[in-house]
């Protein structure tokens, strides 16, 4: 077992440090990082001078271990668009999507488990097959489009909730949280249902094939030819060996909702890392770009490393190795 | 049937089957897998159920249990338990039947566990959903069956999981899953399949004291005759869904009056001496059984029904035996012994560890100082259980495998092994392989034709596209296949037919040696009668040098000359075959042959 | 028309592959539905009334038509036109033709890519296998639309202005590519590794045929099936993650709009009533989407071993 988490733990420090490397190498050579700095009118010996201080005649690798350096101790350097430190923008943002995605996950979760298995368990029935057209279009249909549709019938024609912005928020120390008011929560309602929609039919499908799946094992047979009856059968054998995969699933799901939000956050201008990213992008904001990429990265490794861990405690064939 | 000569009262019938007709829905329309069954269970009894496959042995073990797979249901007869009909309940109803008077045990111990729950759990929960009683009493009740199934240290054992045992001790768990709902009636279907010829006699006596003890009525579900022989008291031989006979054990299988239990039993091998070749077995019996299933148009396409037949022109056996043996004339100048080992060592997955000796493994030890010869024309049967490194030594020959200390000699000349060998050295040509399972061994995606030809185009033997195909022809009716399989995907074909694919895909290279591993265990026995005898009639024809590996002593005993025995990779003994058989040196092989289940018990006063 | 139906599934008794197929209601429409799509869309130059493209033929006078059915409606324009006087229909015909060029270019990158890769992991594993898979591991620490954006993101910062807009498709095409491909090679590894157990491998391995031989002739074209799944299913994420990158304005240029282009702009005008521009291109994204999805659904049951 700690071998295991041992070795998970060196190839996540391996990832990490590929993804810095990669981020280094767009911040240091995609645009000219002085050019992005000065106006029209500084002289060459100021850029020349600009150059030195920032440390961009130095050698490849002192830059490197540099730009690491300045990662690890929470440097972040200065947006090129915006003028302002990186870790405090990232700070003032974060909240407003992990909020989001706090909330759509609920969603897809709550929902999503359930109903696969429910869909799995009852084959062919109306309702089953109702939810399953239901998840497939889910599945079809680009997130956009879902929040456009929901900002125009709930936003417009019904008028009914808010369709961009936070609404109003709590500020518990530097953290701006929407749940605490129910403006915050009017307002998170349809960004968290677009996001939502999404992952919960990734979820309801992933959850109902592993299922179909467990139902025809020997196991299954051999209890269901013991006389156990139906409920435990299902909700005891067979969905404890279903929610192992699903774990892994779901894990990524929440880095899948990372990624998602920079497209509800555009459609609902919601102020989160999403929107941060996507200007960034457009304006070619290198610096953004870069740190950004190795914070996600970060999160999904230490998603990775929970899940796999997770993963040893519930199968004991993981934990225990074979016999 | 023979009155007793007791006069003891015959217990109660338990279980009574009339008629029985089982049919299935599938995209070829409407199938019958078992039709008009007659059979009957006492309790204390023991009825053997065997058939090769597609006999639809398990398909009647569903249909008592209304487990029926799919689109199975019973269109005919009736089932009766205890003057109960079972066939017309209603699924709620057998639910509360099964465990409570009716259980069964599958085949694979590995999968009929449950992985996530502590053997204990499962055990407790079974007993529990059948009596109203408190989690301590169902615990003492569960120890008490593991106890009596032969599990030792019970109590601890509880609480561990299944992957913690082996395959023998999960197959108790299995049982005493099965019995903790105190049925009636048990349905065992391949219950020692999966497992080692000494565990499997531990199994079976197990079962046969259960039965007696607990008088509880058992349907055993399976293809080894073997097994029947061991402990059923009475028996039903089943083919393409019917009965083709039923009684007392000892009579049908002694004095078998039905034709195809004859074939069945002359199919058998034996174990009490060596036959020149199988005789008096049923040719037609490897039929295409998918072809039987769908019907007498497909049958007749089969070649069966005397249309002109298909033929690549020049191409017959005659012409496959003369090719073959203009090469084996130049073979008689081969070294003696033709394949030589010595000190042969394989190590798997020893590693030095990654960082201060974190993770170093000291690795299996497959093979261990592992020597023999094989004289040249004849053939060295390789005998070992699960284990024992039988495999391992057929990849190490064949050069799958590299050796960690050892050499091996082919034709006289060193052999290289492993990664050393080069793709084009002459021995990958002379040197050939059959495989176990003929499900896997041949390309799904290549046609018959092409999987023939690999060999003649690897080695250059034919220069044209035409020529192959004639050779690839010949050698196809050599072996028994009509010419037309060329046309043919595998898919098509049965898994005797499959096999004797392999086997021309190996004479296609014109080989020395060949390596057969386990050739037959994945066959049915009348098939496996008829394979053993086209590799005993190749053999002899062509002057070819084998190594026939197999886990069953029987079959090793009709086709070896000289024998070597393994047990855990290491050589345990070595000489002639009939030598061996006739009074063994080691300890070892005196088990083995003590285990196998052999018809000699035939011989022996029957049961009651 | 029953009976035509009959006498296929007749046909199919023999293949198993077109039995289920022809017995599956669902999987035929959406069939149906996709290759109507594909083919409508790959014939837009001679079917499309207007060329959108062609300068030339837009009148900013035409502007906001709504659709040919409507009051205010002009029966050229049959489902009316944008803001800049492009005739709908027209616009969705090219777009769609857009989406699909791009879609498909980028999985039949992803594919050859990945599968190429995945084959090498899986028969030869090792180091090989330790180096792809790591690549593999940092590519999934970053999900498929972050890695198309800053693909998206590291040309536009590379190319000069002008060439940017003219190279965009391709950019755009290696962008959504570089995000799918490890689905492709993840699954041909772990097909792979399954195959090489089989007794096939090892007799052609025996028999000592060249392993490049073995990877391409004997082990790809078992692996076609659970491939053919992810194929089907990512080109719909491709086809999905176009749209949402032209929607957020980093994807096609904007003077050929794809569907996800028309979307924006559409959305723009939606709350001031025009919602034609929104709601067609939307309807049509999402049914080509569906069909392939049923199609990748169906697909996926058929190869799936253990459900059979």
């Amino acid at each position: 077992m700690i071998a295991l988490v041992a070795r998970r733990l060196l190839q996540s420090l391996f990832v990490m440090a590929m993804v810095s490397l990669l981020a280094f190498t767009l911040f240091r050579f995609v645009g000219d990082p002085v050019a992005q700095m000065v106006g029209q009118e500084t002289s060459l010996e100021d850029q020349a001078r600009l150059r030195a201080s920032l440390g961009l005649d130095d050698p490849v690798i002192t830059q490197y271990a540099n730009f690491v350096g300045n990662l690890l101790s929470g440097e972040f350097g200065y947006s090129y668009r915006t003028r302002q430190p990186i870790g405090e923008m990232i700070l003032s943002r974060m909240p407003a999507t992990f909020e989001l995605g706090l909330a759509s996950l609920a969603i897809s979760l709550l929902l999503g488990i359930p109903a696969g298995i429910y869909t799995a368990i009852r084959r062919g029935g109306v309702v089953a097959n109702l939810i399953l057209v239901v998840t497939l279009i889910g599945v079809s249909v680009p997130t956009f489009v879902i929040g456009i549709f929901l900002i125009y019938v709930f936003g417009v024609e019904l008028g009914w909730l808010p369709t961009f912005g936070r609404g109003d928020t709590v500020q518990i120390g530097w953290w701006k949280t929407s749940f605490l008011t129910l403006d915050g929560w009017r307002s998170l309602l349809l960004p968290a249902l677009t996001l939502g929609v999404y992952q919960l039919t990734l979820t309801m499908r992933l959850v109902r094939s592993e299922m179909r799946h467990v139902l025809k094992t020997d196991y299954i047979r051999f209890a269901r030819a013991r006389g156990i009856d139906a409920r435990a059968l299902y909700l005891g054998h067979a969905l404890k060996n279903t929610l192992v995969p699903v774990i892994t699933i779901v894990g990524l799901q929440f880095g899948g909702v990372i990624a998602f939000s920079i497209v509800t956050e555009a459609v609902f201008q919601w102020p989160g890392l999403g929107l941060l990213f996507l200007d960034s992008i457009r304006y070619v904001d290198i610096p953004v770009m870069s740190v950004y990429l190795v914070l996600i990265a970060l999160l999904f490794v230490i998603i990775n490393l929970i899940v796999d861990v997770l993963y040893a405690v519930i199968d004991p064939r993981v934990r225990l190795g074979d016999a | 049937m023979v009155p007793d000569a007791s006069n003891e009262t015959l217990p109660e019938t338990l279980l009574e089957i009339r008629d029985l007709t089982v049919t299935f829905a599938s995209r070829f329309g409407k199938q019958t897998a078992i039709e008009n069954i007659d059979m009957d269970v006492r309790r204390g009894e023991i009825v053997g159920l065997v058939g090769e496959s597609g006999a639809g042995k398990s398909t009647i073990g569903a249909a008592i249990n209304g487990l029926l797979p799919g689109t199975g249901r019973i269109t005919g007869g009736t089932v009766t338990l205890s003057g109960e009909r079972l066939d017309i309940l209603s699924e709620a109803s057998l639910h509360r039947l099964r465990g409570d008077r009716i259980s069964m045990i599958f085949q694979d111990p590995q999968t009929s566990l449950n992985p996530l729950m502590r053997i204990g759990e499962q055990l407790i929960e079974t007993i529990r959903q059948h009596r109203d009683c408190r989690e301590e009493e169902a615990r003492s009740l569960a120890i008490a069956l593991l106890e009596d199934t032969g599990i030792a240290d019970a109590a601890t054992r509880m609480s561990a999981w299944p992957h913690q045992f082996s395959g023998g001790m999960r197959q108790r768990v299995v049982i005493a899953l099965a019995l903790c709902t105190e049925p009636e009636l048990i349905t065992a279907d391949e219950p020692t399949t999966a497992l080692d010829v000494s565990i499997q006699k531990q199994i079976l006596a197990l079962i046969r004291r259960l039965a007696d003890e607990r008088q509880v009525g058992i349907i055993l579900i399976t293809h080894d005759i073997g097994v029947i022989a061991e402990i059923s008291d009475r028996v039903v031989v089943l083919r393409h869904g019917q009965v083709k006979e039923r009684g007392i054990t000892a009579r049908v299988l002694g004095q078998p009056e039905d034709s195809y239990t004859r074939s069945l039993m002359a199919a058998v091998p034996r174990m009490d001496r060596k036959l020149e070749r199988f005789r008096g077995i049923v040719e037609a019996v490897d039929t295409d059984a998918a072809a039987t299933r769908r019907g007498p148009s497909a049958r007749a396409s089969s070649g069966a029904a005397g249309k002109p037949l298909w033929r690549v022109s020049g191409a017959s056996a005659t012409a496959a035996s003369d090719w073959l043996l203009g090469e084996s004339n130049e073979r008689s100048a081969v070294h003696d012994p033709i394949l030589s080992l010595r000190h042969v060592d394989v190590i798997f997955d020893a590693s030095p560890g990654y960082l201060f000796g974190l993770g170093r493994r000291p690795g299996v030890r497959a093979l261990d100082d592992v020597s023999f010869d094989v004289a040249a024309g004849s053939v060295l049967g390789l005998v070992g259980e699960s284990g024992s490194g039988k495999s391992t030594l057929a990849k190490t020959i064949t050069g799958l495998v590299t050796p960690t200390r050892g050499t091996l000699h082919f034709d006289g000349q060193v052999l290289p092994s492993g990664r050393a060998r080069s793709r084009s050295h002459p021995s990958r040509r002379r040197i050939q392989m059959i495989f176990q399972d003929p499900f896997s061994s041949l390309n799904e995606r290549h046609s018959v034709e092409s999987i023939l030809i690999e060999p003649l185009r690897e080695y250059d033997q034919a220069g044209t596209r035409v020529e192959r195909r004639r050779l690839a022809a010949s050698v196809l009716e050599l072996v028994g296949l009509p010419q037309r399989a060329l046309l043919r995907y595998p898919h098509q074909f049965s898994g005797g037919q499959r096999q004797r694919i392999a086997v021309a895909r190996a004479l296609l290279a014109r080989p020395e040696l060949l390596v057969a591993d386990e050739p037959t265990s994945a066959l049915d026995v009348s098939v496996q009668a008829q394979i053993l005898n086209l590799l005993k009639d190749l053999q002899s024809t062509f002057g070819l040098s084998m190594l026939f590996i197999s886990h069953n002593l029987a079959v090793v005993r009709q086709m070896a000359d000289r024998i070597v025995v393994l047990k855990q990779g290491q050589r345990v003994e070595y000489g002639a075959s009939e030598a061996f058989f006739e009074s063994p040196v080691s300890a070892y092989g005196r088990e083995l042959l003590r285990e196998t289940p052999s018809l000699a018990l035939l011989d022996a006063p029957p049961r009651r | 028309m029953s009976t035509l139906l009959e006498r296929l599934r007749r046909l199919g008794t023999e293949n198993e592959f077109l039995y289920l197929f022809l017995h599956s209601r669902l999987a035929m429409i959406a069939a149906t539905v996709a290759v109507l799509g594909m083919g409508a869309a790959a014939l837009a130059p001679l079917i499309a009334p207007f060329d959108p493209y062609d300068i030339g033929s837009v009148d900013i006078l035409d502007s906001l038509v709504p659709p040919g059915w409507t009051d205010g409606g002009d029966a050229r324009f049959l489902l009316g036109t944008d803001d800049q006087g492009r005739d709908l229909w027209s616009a969705i015909l090219y777009g769609t033709r857009l989406s699909l060029v791009v879609g498909l270019s980028a999985i039949v990158f992803a594919s050859v890519l990945g599968v190429t890769l995945g084959l090498l992991a899986g028969y030869l594993g090792g180091r090989l296998d330790a180096v792809i898979m790591r690549i593999a591991d940092v590519q999934l620490a970053l999900p498929a639309i972050l890695t198309a954006l800053l693909v998206d993101g590291i040309a536009r910062g590379l190319l000069p202005r002008d060439t940017h807009d003219e190279l965009m498709l391709v950019v755009l095409t290696v962008a959504i590519g570089l995000s799918l491909w490890v689905n492709f090679a993840r699954t041909a590894r772990a097909s792979t590794f399954v195959e090489r157990q089989k007794e096939y491998v090892q007799a052609a391995e025996v028999m000592g045929v060249h392993p490049l031989r073995i990877l391409l002739v004997h082990i790809l074209p078992n692996i076609l099936g659970p491939l053919l799944v992810i194929l089907t299913i990512d080109l719909a994420v491709a086809v999905l993650l176009e749209a949402t990158l032209s929607f957020l304005g980093v994807g096609v240029p904007p003077n050929q709009p794809s569907l996800g282009t028309l979307i924006r702009t559409g959305t723009e005008y939606l709350f001031s009533g025009e919602w034609w521009i929104v709601l067609f291109p939307s309807l049509t994204l999402v049914v080509l989407i569906v069909a392939v999805n049923v199609l990748g659904d169906f697909l996926r049951d058929v190869f799936d071993p253990r459900l059979r």
